[in-house]
């Protein structure tokens, strides 16, 4: 919308931050040609879901994602692993479990190569740990270093998670923490404490496979998982235009001092990009400039966003926190009404 | 006054650079920010409004945009403590500067029904005026014969140049170019589409169309 600036932007902040703006993609891909419908592919692009679903049989469908991009911490170890657990969860997100993988690099010839080898290490070690194999890759010489995978994963086909087939009624779960993206801005500034990037990390690397195995259990409408978007952003894409829903600030399952990171405004440009292109579906009530922005903020390699039905939502809030996962109930999907987000409350943190 | 320059500058470095402005300001003054994109003016806008700083903002030339903040007396006793909190949300709305979101919808090379030779007069007039409003619009749409007026020839060139050079997006669409065999002569603003020209008119708040 903002004539040559958009077609630019290219936040340099590192992981899902980097996504190419939501409005300005979908102008791009709305122009593709279709070619002609094939009834087995479940789920394509024509519904903004995170990953690709085709039925192979009758009780079989291969889930396809593919995910990439530019470091966002300095070691690279960790940065593989960001990248991997991020690209990951697509599939858990679609329902699906982890079955193979493949390497997309892009990496400067001129750089020491054991940083290759450090990235890779912490990818291949999540894919271990998601339950899949590292069947390949491919690697190109480039300016700048980008990382990540393209994963294949099963899925029944009665059994696939849309992130837009909530319904009224539905409760919505959230299972990790909302503030990455800022506090790894404020962390490129230097003004993150080493405990809060150290959790921060802790979050990214964590698969949502326990979180998505968990919910499985239980009656699922949608699911989604939280990155480059924000919160707001994948929740807009979860009320598909049918939807409405109501969110509890101050339930909402965040980083106390991205709060803090958030008041100085260490803010991503991807952030506001994110205001700008769901902000006008978002009303916020008794809330505070620090819970826009966290719920506005891109996340890297986030966790599910669930619809869940109402009757199921407490139990899984109790088995998810059980196993060890930050989750919450954060809302409530309703009937379409005049705002389709409605946000009351403030989240909890420091100021 | 203090200028900061922060093109080329990703998020948050703007907005870290004129922080330290205002630091050093140690009081009211005047701090001016250079960027290069209006992401960036948004995030300095925001700061600017949570703070309780006067805030303006212009286009100067392609990518490159200036955000001027008004430090008064009044707000250094706040600095001190905790940032004020948003009343409500309607006021946060993030409009990057001074221009209200009014749209200019340009669909004719003239304007109104009857002669058109004194319809190309009116058109040119009507664009001249647009440059002496106070409130300039953030965008004018040009598309069917509009396309005329911002490609070689037309009389409004220097007046939409002017426009442009005070933050006004001008949008012409490129299947009208096209049409008239305008594409390689279009002098101001950029080509756009359909999906713009609607998204852009579903976004106003106001539709003038002459």
């Amino acid at each position: 919308m903002n004539g040559k600036e958009e077609k630019i932007v290219f936040c340099k902040g590192g992981g899902c931050t980097a996504k190419l703006g939501a409005g300005l993609l979908s102008h791009v891909l709305e122009k593709l040609p279709k070619g002609p419908a094939d009834e087995n592919l479940l789920v394509g692009y024509d519904s903004k879901d995170d990953a690709a679903v085709y039925r192979i049989s009758e009780d079989a469908a291969v889930v396809q994602t593919l995910d990439f991009f530019p470091p966002m911490v300095d070691d690279p170890y960790t940065f593989g692993k960001i990248a991997a657990t991020n690209a990951l969860s697509d599939i858990y997100a679609m329902g699906g479990q982890v079955k193979t993988a493949l390497n997309i690099v892009c990496f400067p010839e001129s750089m020491d190569l054991n940083i290759l080898g450090e990235i890779l290490r912490g990818g291949s070690e999540k894919v271990l740990e998601a339950g899949g194999t590292l069947a390949g890759g491919h690697s190109i010489n480039d300016t700048d270093v980008k990382y990540g995978l393209s994963v294949m994963g099963m899925v029944h086909p009665d059994q696939i998670w849309s992130n837009n087939s909530g319904q009224p009624g539905d409760r919505l779960i959230l299972t990790k923490r909302l503030g990455v993206g800022i506090l790894c801005t404020a962390n490129r500034v230097g003004e993150a404490s080493k405990e809060a990037m150290e959790q921060a990390v802790a979050s990214m690397t964590t698969l949502n496979r326990k979180a998505s195995e968990i919910a499985a259990r239980y009656r699922v409408h949608a699911c989604t998982d939280v990155t480059g978007f924000g919160f707001l952003g994948h929740l807009h894409e979860m009320m598909d235009g049918r939807l409405s829903c109501r969110v509890d600030g101050a339930a909402v399952p965040i980083f106390p001092e991205a709060v803090h990171h958030a008041n100085e405004f260490l803010l991503t440009a991807a952030g506001q990009k994110n205001r700008n292109h769901v902000g006008a579906y978002v009303t916020f009530e008794d809330s505070s400039f620090a819970t826009e922005e966290l719920l506005f903020d891109p996340q890297t390699s986030g966790g599910l966003l669930l619809a869940v039905d109402g009757k199921d939502a407490k139990e899984l809030e109790k088995e998810l926190q059980k196993a060890g996962l930050p989750a919450k109930i954060v809302g409530e999907v309703t009937e379409k009404t005049d705002m389709e987000i409605r946000v009351r409350g403030k989240v909890n943190g420091m100021t | 006054m203090i200028q900061v320059n922060a093109l080329g500058d990703a998020c948050p470095i703007p907005v870290v650079k004129t922080k330290k402005a205002i630091e050093q300001l140690g009081g009211s003054g005047v701090v001016e920010t250079l960027v290069d994109n209006e992401i960036a003016v948004q995030n300095l806008t925001k700061m600017a409004n949570q703070k309780g700083y006067k805030v303006s903002s212009r286009k100067l030339a392609e990518k490159q945009y200036q955000v001027v903040m008004e430090i008064g007396e009044d707000v250094k006793e706040e600095l001190k403590t905790e940032p004020k909190a948003p009343e409500t949300v309607e006021s946060e709305t993030c409009i990057p500067d001074a221009r209200a979101n009014t749209v200019v919808a340009i669909s004719s090379a003239t304007m109104g029904e009857g002669d058109p030779e004194l319809g190309k007069i009116l058109i040119k007039g009507f664009i001249y005026a647009l440059t002496q409003l106070d409130t300039l619009p953030k965008t004018i749409l040009f598309y069917n014969g509009g396309a005329y007026l911002t490609c070689e020839e037309s009389a409004s060139l220097e007046d939409l140049k002017s426009l442009e050079a005070q933050g006004v997006q001008i949008l012409t669409c490129g299947t009208c170019l096209n049409h008239y065999g305008l594409t390689d002569k279009l002098q101001v603003g950029e080509v756009t589409n359909m999906y713009v020209i609607a998204e852009t008119m579903a976004g106003a708040s106001k539709i003038i169309k002459p």
